[in-house]
Formats: structure tokens, sequence, C-alpha cells
């Protein structure tokens, strides 16, 4: 594999969160789509600054919701009408007796939709990446915010990527190996 | 002349935002972004523990021994070890599940229901009534198993296909509290686990320890702190928090509707469920005090746990206890409303009767003591703070108690009246639950870490933005 292939991008650090924000703007601004913005808490305007937000959780936790709450109602009403009667003092079957377990299993249902989903949409767990590479990386989780134009980007081209990232005030740009 | 009573002209805001901005910060101290990581994640990330953190953890280890060690013998001899006999079924072993469910309710209520209404100081405390919540929880879930007279046969309460054919009873609310249970674990283990994911990244960044590198590695699933991940999670948590608060809710009804459920006098009251909530809330709160006193001074934690904090903290406290002792008020003049002789004489019972030293000293613990909280220069005061929530969790296991015990010992016919005494295996199961939870809860503050370093990095990134 030639050098140049195994590049994953360029990793452009800066010290504050605004300084991040104003970087990616630019970036999108500069017509890079393939970016990826790194910070050690939640950004306010960051994610929206990247390009459409993923607003698909609601959707899945109210799957996760009906498919729990409706299996466990169904799981109770066949249980108590078809499979497994009870005739106490000639009772009839009745359904708000049911309600409580169903309540419980639609909560859980959503949550466990809400908690898997937002793991998995992110693709985590995924031990590694190729930033990680980088030695300096390391302050993303702590004091650091990063930017990085990956190297499939259409714009992507490694001296102009490099002075253009330079430009935005970054306190050093480093190439990240793949 | 401008009106100063309307609240929308600028002479009577005035005086509102000059005492916003004279509010001590919740941050306190100068901290910066790599400080907050340096200081919370020091507390995991050093070689050596403080040596109060050994000597607290063998005793809780010692205590956890006992737990198990008395478990052990339960199992081998029985339910006749205890106390409890007809016609008192229902003694220790269901006052202490009580007890430790309602300690559990508050831990993800506090952070959800602060989370939803941003609240900022919720930030530093939610962490470790999280994990509060979800150690008391696990507690709670071993005694109704360990009730049971033959508790190996437990997992009956799950529908499961079975060769017996048999179904669960589903208009039990022993069965919907299995649910319940399940439900309220599972969900706030994931949003203590999701909360802790970024910081567990910090410490596998910041961790010399090749094992610790590992092991942080491992549980920060690969965490890089990509913008679009953190807007995902950031919307993970508001769903779950959403969730969060009508569940416990719920959860702590059905353990109220365990007793409403029944027809012994004393229990039957439809008052329960909102009763038991507002209990659970007061003495989860009040475990919340109880242990972040003793966090703040020994990890030298007042920048984050400030008076403040501790103030709005012991505010909630004096609220929900108002709202229990109108509860007790209430149970009072629903027995008397109801004209039923029974019910008078469960009420009388307990203020005049064997156990009404009992009653007494809850009310003493629970009603009279925390109206001290009125007080500013208590609210202020931490190591009272830390006295008064001791009193009010001794209280709140006192009412479990005195609702459990005197209501069985005397019910509808003379002839079935009885005493309930425990026996040392009682104490020494109760004892060794409270040393297994301090088990729990030290280690977590050795090898966790107990303050959200995210959110504090967020609070740090509000007060500069703050003019």
């Amino acid at each position: 594999m030639k050098r140049g292939e195994s590049v994953h991008g360029l990793l452009a650090e800066f010290a504050s969160p605004g300084g991040l924000v104003q970087a990616v703007r630019a970036a999108r601004a500069a017509g890079y789509r393939r970016l990826e913005a790194y910070a050690p808490m939640v950004v306010d305007g960051l994610a929206e600054a990247l390009g459409p937000i993923d607003n698909r959780l609601p959707g899945l936790a109210l799957a996760g919701g009906l498919i729990g709450g409706i299996g466990a109602f169904l799981m109770q009403w066949l249980s108590v009408t078809v499979v497994y009667p009870l005739n106490i003092g000639g009772r009839t079957p009745s359904w708000p007796g049911l309600i409580p377990a169903t309540f419980e299993m639609t909560v859980l249902g959503a949550a466990l939709a809400i908690f898997f989903g937002a793991l998995l949409r992110s693709r985590l767990p995924r031990l590694y990446h190729p930033v990680f590479n980088d030695d300096g990386f390391a302050a993303a989780s702590s004091d650091r915010f990063f930017l990085c134009i990956e190297a499939a980007d259409p714009e992507y081209e490694g001296e102009r990527t490099r002075e253009f990232l330079e430009s935005l005030q970054a306190l050093r740009v480093t190439q990240v190996e793949a | 002349m401008p009106d100063i009573r309307r609240p929308d002209s600028p002479a009577a805001r005035e005086p509102a935002e000059q005492a916003r901005a004279r509010r001590p910060p919740l941050l306190a101290g100068a901290h910066t972004y790599d400080t907050i990581s340096a200081k919370i994640s020091g507390i995991v990330l050093t070689t050596r523990a403080a040596g109060w953190w050994h000597i607290a953890f063998a005793a809780c280890s010692l205590l956890t021994l006992v737990f198990f060690g008395s478990i052990g013998y339960l199992f081998y001899e029985g339910v006749g070890i205890w106390g409890l006999n007809v016609p008192v079924v229902w003694a220790f072993d269901i006052t202490n599940y009580v007890w430790w469910i309602a300690i559990a309710m508050s831990g993800t209520f506090i952070s959800a229901a602060l989370h939803l209404t941003r609240q900022p100081w919720g930030g530093s405390i939610s962490r470790f009534a999280e994990a509060m919540t979800v150690f008391a929880l696990t507690i709670a879930g071993i005694f109704p198993i360990i009730h049971l007279g033959r508790p190996w046969f437990f997992y009956w309460l799950m529908p499961y296909p079975n060769v017996m054919s048999l179904w669960p009873q589903w208009r039990s609310p022993l069965v919907w509290d299995f649910f319940a249970i399940l439900a309220y674990l599972l969900l706030s283990l994931m949003f203590w686990y999701l909360g802790m994911i970024p910081d567990f990244a910090t410490l596998r960044d910041r961790a010399r320890v090749r094992g610790a590198q590992l092991a942080y590695g491992l549980l920060a699933l690969g965490w890089r702190g990509e913008a679009r991940h953190w807007q995902r999670r950031q919307s993970a948590q508001l769903l779950l928090a959403g969730l969060a608060v009508p569940l416990v809710v719920s959860v702590h009804s059905v353990v109220g509707l365990d007793f409403a459920a029944g027809n012994t006098p004393g229990w039957h009251s439809t008052i329960f469920p909102p009763f038991f909530v507002a209990g659970a809330m007061f003495s989860g709160f009040a475990m919340v005090m109880t242990i972040v006193v003793p966090l703040r001074h020994a990890f030298d934690l007042g920048e984050f746990f400030t008076e403040r904090h501790l103030d709005n903290l012991a505010k909630l406290i004096l609220a929900m206890g108002l709202v229990l002792a109108y509860s007790y008020v209430m149970e009072l003049f629903m027995a008397w409303y109801s004209a039923d002789r029974y019910e008078i004489y469960t009420a009388l019972n307990r203020m005049r009767g064997p156990y009404a030293p009992v009653y007494w000293a809850l009310i003493l613990c629970v009603v009279v003591v925390p109206q001290a909280l009125w007080s500013r220069r208590v609210r202020r005061a931490p190591w009272l703070l830390f006295g008064i929530s001791l009193v009010i969790n001794v209280g709140m296991w006192l009412e479990r108690f005195m609702l459990i015990v005197t209501s069985e010992h005397r019910d509808f016919l003379p002839s079935a009246w009885g005493m309930f005494y425990p026996t040392r295996w009682d104490w020494a199961i109760l004892v060794g639950s409270i040393g297994f939870f301090g088990w729990l809860l030290l280690l977590f503050v050795r090898y966790a870490p107990l303050i959200s370093m995210s959110e504090m990095r967020e609070l740090l990134t509000q007060q500069q933005e703050a003019p």
C-alpha cells in the first residue's frame, strides 16, 4: 500500500469550544463534507454545524416502547384467556390488572431501544479508531478540541487542506495514519 | 415613573438579576477544563487510597461477610431463625426491602428530574446518586427472595415456558413488583452507564498503568468524543430521563399496592401509593445527603458540592418531609373517617400499643427533626445536615417497621394477636445489608468517576460565557 493511501486525514487541535465551532463552520463553507469534530463535552451548536443531526432516537424509543407494551399485554391476555384461565369466584378475565406490567415493559422496551440505539447508531463499541494514533489526541477527553478532515473527502488535497486548517488558528495540524 | 410592582418592568427585574448574580457559583474555585479532569480522575487514578478508605473498606467487608453469611445460614436453616411468626409474617425482611427500595427511588429520580428541568446543580450530585440507586436496588431485590420459605423457587414470578404449564397471577401486586423492579434496575443501570462512558474515556486517556488503561478502555467502549456521538448521547439521556420520572412513581406505587391490596387494617388504604412515593423521595434525598457530606469532606470536593448544593438538597428534603407529614395526618383522618372499628383501633394501637415507642420515635425523626431545615444557618452547616439526614434514615426505617408490624400484630381477632421480637439474625441481616451498601459505594468512589467530568466542563463553559 502506498504511503498516501494509508492516511486517515488531517487533525487540527483547538483550545476552545468556540474555536472548534468556528473551524467546523469554515470547513463546511469551504466545501468539506467528511468532517469529524471531537470535544470533551457537549458543545452547543457543534453537531448542528457538522450537518443534519440524527433525530432517529425518539422514533426508536417509540418503537421499542410499543413492542414492549404490546408484547407484555398480549402475553398476559393470552395467559388469562386462552392458556391459563384462572376462575376465581367466577370473575371473568379483565384487563385493568394487566396494565402495571404492561406499563413497566413499555418503559423497559423504550429504554433498551434508546440505550442500544444511541450506542449502535454511533457505531460503538469500537475500540480502535485511526484518530487514536495521534499522540496528542488523548487531550480530546480532557481539555482540547479537534477537527479532523478525512482523506476520503472529495475536496481533500494534502497540502492545501493543511494550509486551510492552519489558517483557522489551529494550535497544531497533524496527519493521522489510517 | 415605572411601576415597580409590574414583574416585567425593568425596575422590578433588576433586583432579581442582581440577586442571581450575587449567588455563589455552582462550580467554585479557579477551575479550567484540565483541573476538573485532574481533580476528579485523580481520586481514581492515584495509586494509593487514603487510610480512611482502607479502614472503612475493611469494616464494610466484614459486614458484607456477615450479610452473606447470615443469608447462607438462612438458606440452610429456614426463616425460623428470624423472630417472625404468625400473625407477624412480614417483619424485618419486608421492612428492609421497602427501606432500601425507597432509598433507590430518588437517585435516578433526582438526576432525571434535575436533568429535565435544566437545573445545573444536578450535574455534580447526579452521578453518585445514580450509583446509590443501583446499589440500593440490588440490595432491595435480595429481600423479597430471602423472605420466601422456598427461596429457590423465586423465579416462578417470571413468566417462562415451564413443564408445569403454570403462569403468574397477573393481578397480584407482587408480580407487578417483579416487573417494576426489573424495568427500574435495567433503566437505572443504562442511565448510569451512558452518563459514565465519556468519563471512562477520560480515565483511559489519563491512566498511566496498563491494567487501568485496559479496564477503562473497555468500559469506555472506544468513546472518542465525536460531536454527533455527544448529540446522540444527550438525546438518549433526555429520553431516558423522561421515562425515568414516571417509572420511579410507578415502581414505588406498586410497592405501596403490595400493602394496599391486602385487607389488613392499616394497610388497606388508597393513600398508600402516593404516600409511599413521598416517603421514598424523602428517604432517598436524605441518603444522598448522608453520602455527599462525608464524600465532600474526604475528597475535598467543596468546589463541586458547594453550600448551594447542600442548601438546595436540604430544601428538597424539607418539602418532601412536609408531604409525608401531611400523609401521616391524612392516614389518621381516614382511619377516623372510615368509621371502621378495626382501622380506628389500628391507628390508636400504633400510638398507644406495645409498639408506641417506635411510632413516637419515628414522628420525632421524620416530622419534628427535619423542621430544623427551615433555618438557613442549619442548611449551610454540612455536618448538621449529615446528622439530620442520618436521623431521617433511621426514622424512615422505623416508619416501615411500624407500618408493617403494627398492622399485622393485632388484626381482626384478638385470639390471633401476637408480638414480634427480632432475633440476632434479623439484626445481622439489617446491619450486614448496610455494610454491603457501604462496600459497594466505597468500591465505586475508588474505581469510577464519582462526579460527571463532562457535565462539570459544560458548567464551566456556561460560567465563563455568562457576563
